[in-house]
């Protein structure tokens, strides 16, 4: 395998609600950061991959446009994953691997605001069988929820208390959503949206955009002070149907989180993309990660929750903290689909 | 030269019977046809399969959100990582050039890759008019699109009027070749294409790709894998090339995307002379024009030259360039599977299984696919022989 790292991430603020810019416009910011912080220009980086989705813009073939804010001329060689700008990454980083580039520039956008989103979200499921019955995200992850209640594993008191902590830590990140958090004890007087969840509970709604540059070995050391090496990259996914599944707990995020070798030494913190106060212990439990480890420094998708964004965001604060020098050994985690379905676990590492 | 990283090869092959409305299975089912199919002429189970990419064209078409999520199980994926690509109507090939990085870069030994469209699902017209604030109003498909280049084409290159109706005579008639293609009419035609209803001038109604229901699949393995069948499909080289849908200047008709990409796969894969090289062209042509654009796009024929081959015979099955033998995306477009089926159809030739179309002697063929606003591009050179490092 070759030493890939990630050595330069850019975000746009996190928003409720982007009304007077579109998504080019969202992005065009976000691109120029990673360039200037390279000092690279389009026809420098030897691939670009983006993700997106096209039903959150109400757009068919929405990423063709969206590929305007890079410049695109003369021709790059560039592909698109419809997941999360993570799963872009990997695409970028496998490419990395092929030995045929030594660098990508890889982006991420998703405006979750002008639709209804539970019930777009609600598009994902069975066609035939599910769809039907517009059953929406909050409801899923609800019955997610009521299993880990049920098992015993975590309280009510416990979800307010990781919402409170993940927005306070975003107090010290200026492009987060929601910044700071009133007491658990408060917050257990939020009505239920969906019983068991609470409004604490659940994650914003966010429009936003990122972007994140990778480059290899040689490439990567004269592009970054301290780069931060992906030591292990993995990703995996459970079935759809909710019914197949033990709900409360995440095999694919454990097996991810082993091929990336999470174990193999200490963690100092990890960005979890857990958007649901519930899902935060499921995501940690499944990759072994103890209370010495510090979860979500940034505030995590709780205080910040752009569709197909938050899984690079992830990976790019914990990046930054690295490269910071804030820790040697992280742990990055971007998820899709309904209830933890779908994880990819990045394992990134100062030296 | 060759392909970056370590070899890979096309080593199961499988796609569904294509038709107007696969009324008799759900798009798991769809999908899953295909892919067994695959699995079985690799002579593999699910389980040997290490990782799985999905590749389609927009998800309004069937009206689901990143389908790959509800296919998980379908396709043998749980447990495992799985990919889901999109990049326009070149879909088809990307996901099979992602599936083959994988092998490439000695993360995986056995990559099933699979790509479709249901269109029967919705109505693909509808999807592909998109709607205002987002774009001037072209209600009028992708047909609506590419007529005006098909028109610069012909005034640049002095083409006769006829040259079209020569490319979906002879690809209707390769289609009745291929027993999984969607349009088999017999009967057709130079009098019944040219007879049929002007579309969008200059595009006829039988000069025009239909929309189909259909599915492929690819397992992709690496050289251990490929070392314990006969026949593998070498992949030789694999490119992408993007371009904007906009900008003044931009040459619509001979793509800068569609030179670079060809060149590049063509270096890979250690080709100097296309025409004389390659033995055998699936390239994406969802109207009958753009045969000859892109014979010259890529390289077969100069500037202003395409349409001398298409009219001397050159592209029939019993030319020295055979063009679609399949019957091409003219007989044949699930969309998000049209690439794919390209890059299938390419590997099948020279693995010698294409059957009653299978071009003699085929040993390298080229796989071709373009989306967007002819900006997006994916191709792949495959051949009998592993390639020389």
């Amino acid at each position: 395998m070759r030493d890939v790292a990630i050595v330069a991430f850019a975000q746009s603020d996190q928003e409720r609600r982007v009304q007077d810019r579109n998504e080019v416009e969202l992005l065009t910011p976000v691109i120029a950061d990673v360039k200037e912080q390279t000092g690279m220009e389009t026809a420098d980086f030897g691939f670009t991959c983006s993700g997106s989705t096209d039903y959150l813009a109400g757009q068919a073939f929405s990423f063709v446009l969206t590929l305007d804010s890079v410049g695109p001329w003369p021709p790059i060689s560039e592909s698109h994953v419809e997941m999360d700008g993570a799963w872009a990454m990997y695409e970028a980083w496998v490419k990395i691997q092929t030995g045929a580039i030594d660098t990508a520039l890889v982006y991420a956008y998703g405006k979750s605001s002008p639709g209804d989103l539970r019930a777009v979200m609600s598009r994902q499921l069975d066609p035939y069988y599910l769809q039907p019955l517009w059953p929406d995200s909050v409801a899923l992850a609800a019955l997610q929820a009521r299993a880990v209640l049920d098992s015993g594993a975590e309280t009510e008191r416990d979800w307010a208390e990781v919402a409170a902590r993940n927005r306070r830590n975003a107090e010290s990140n200026d492009h987060a959503q929601l910044r700071g958090s009133p007491d658990p004890d408060d917050l257990l007087d939020d009505d239920y949206v969906v019983a068991p969840l609470r409004r604490h509970a659940c994650p914003p709604i966010t429009d936003g955009a990122a972007a994140i540059v990778i480059a290899a070995e040689d490439k990567a050391r004269e592009l970054s002070d301290r780069p931060a090496w992906i030591r292990g990259l993995d990703h995996r996914i459970d079935a759809q149907s909710l019914g197949v599944r033990d709900l409360t707990v995440s095999s694919s995020a454990a097996t991810a989180a082993g091929k990336a070798r999470v174990g193999d030494r200490a963690v100092d913190f990890a960005e979890l993309h857990a958007p649901f106060a519930h899902q935060e212990g499921i995501v940690r439990r499944a990759m072994g990660l103890g209370d010495d480890v510090s979860i979500n420094p940034s505030g995590g998708a709780m205080a910040a929750n752009a569709m197909m964004t938050a899984g690079l965001i992830r990976v790019g604060e914990a990046a930054t903290r690295i490269t910071n020098g804030d820790g040697d050994r992280a742990v990055a985690h971007a998820t899709s689909g309904a209830c933890l379905q779908q994880n990819l676990v990045c394992v990134l590492e100062g030296a | 030269m060759g392909a970056a990283g370590a070899p890979a090869a096309v080593v199961g092959i499988g796609q569904t019977k294509h038709m107007a409305t696969r009324g008799d299975v759900s798009i798991a089912g769809l999908v899953r046809e295909a892919a067994q199919r695959a699995l079985e002429d690799a002579g593999m189970s699910w389980n040997d399969i290490d990782a799985v990419v999905v590749g389609k064209a927009p998800d309004f078409f069937e009206g689901v959100m990143m389908p790959e999520l509800y296919l998980a199980d379908s396709l043998g994926a749980v447990g495992k990582p799985l990919l889901r690509v999109h990049t326009a109507g070149s879909v088809g090939g990307s996901t099979a050039i992602v599936a083959s990085s994988l092998v490439q870069a000695g993360i995986h030994e056995r990559v099933l890759t699979v790509a479709f469209e249901k269109q029967s699902e919705s109505e693909a017209m509808w999807a592909l008019s998109l709607p205002i604030p987002f774009q001037p109003p072209l209600v009028a498909g992708a047909g609506g699109y590419f007529a005006p280049h098909i028109r610069a084409y012909m005034r640049r290159s002095n083409a006769p009027d006829h040259i079209g109706i020569l490319v979906a005579v002879k690809d209707r008639l390769n289609a009745l070749k291929n027993p999984y293609a969607h349009v088999h009419e017999p009967d057709t035609t130079f009098d019944s294409v040219k007879d049929s209803m002007m579309l969008w001038d200059p595009i006829r109604y039988n000069e025009t790709c239909p929309s189909s229901d259909g599915a492929c699949a690819l397992v992709i393995g690496g050289e251990d894998t490929a070392a314990g069948i006969d026949n593998p499909a070498w992949i030789h080289g694999t490119a992408m090339r993007s371009e904007p849908t906009m900008f003044a200047g931009r040459d619509q008709v001979l793509p800068q995307a569609g030179r670079d990409c060809a060149a590049d796969v063509y270096a890979q894969a250690g080709i100097t002379d296309p025409r004389g090289q390659i033995d055998v062209v699936e390239m994406y042509v969802p109207f009958s024009w753009y045969e000859p654009m892109w014979l010259e796009n890529l390289g077969f024929a100069g500037e202003g030259e395409g349409w001398k081959l298409t009219d001397e015979g050159v592209t029939e099955m019993t030319g020295d360039l055979p063009v679609n033998p399949s019957g091409g995306v003219l007989s044949t477009n699930p969309i998000g599977a049209s690439g794919m089926l390209r890059f299938a159809e390419a590997a099948m030739q020279v693995r010698g299984t294409a059957g009653e179309h299978q071009i003699d002697g085929a040993r390298t063929a080229l796989g071709h696919a373009y989306g967007g606003g002819a900006q997006f591009y994916s191709m792949w050179v495959v051949g009998a022989e592993p390639p020389q490092h």
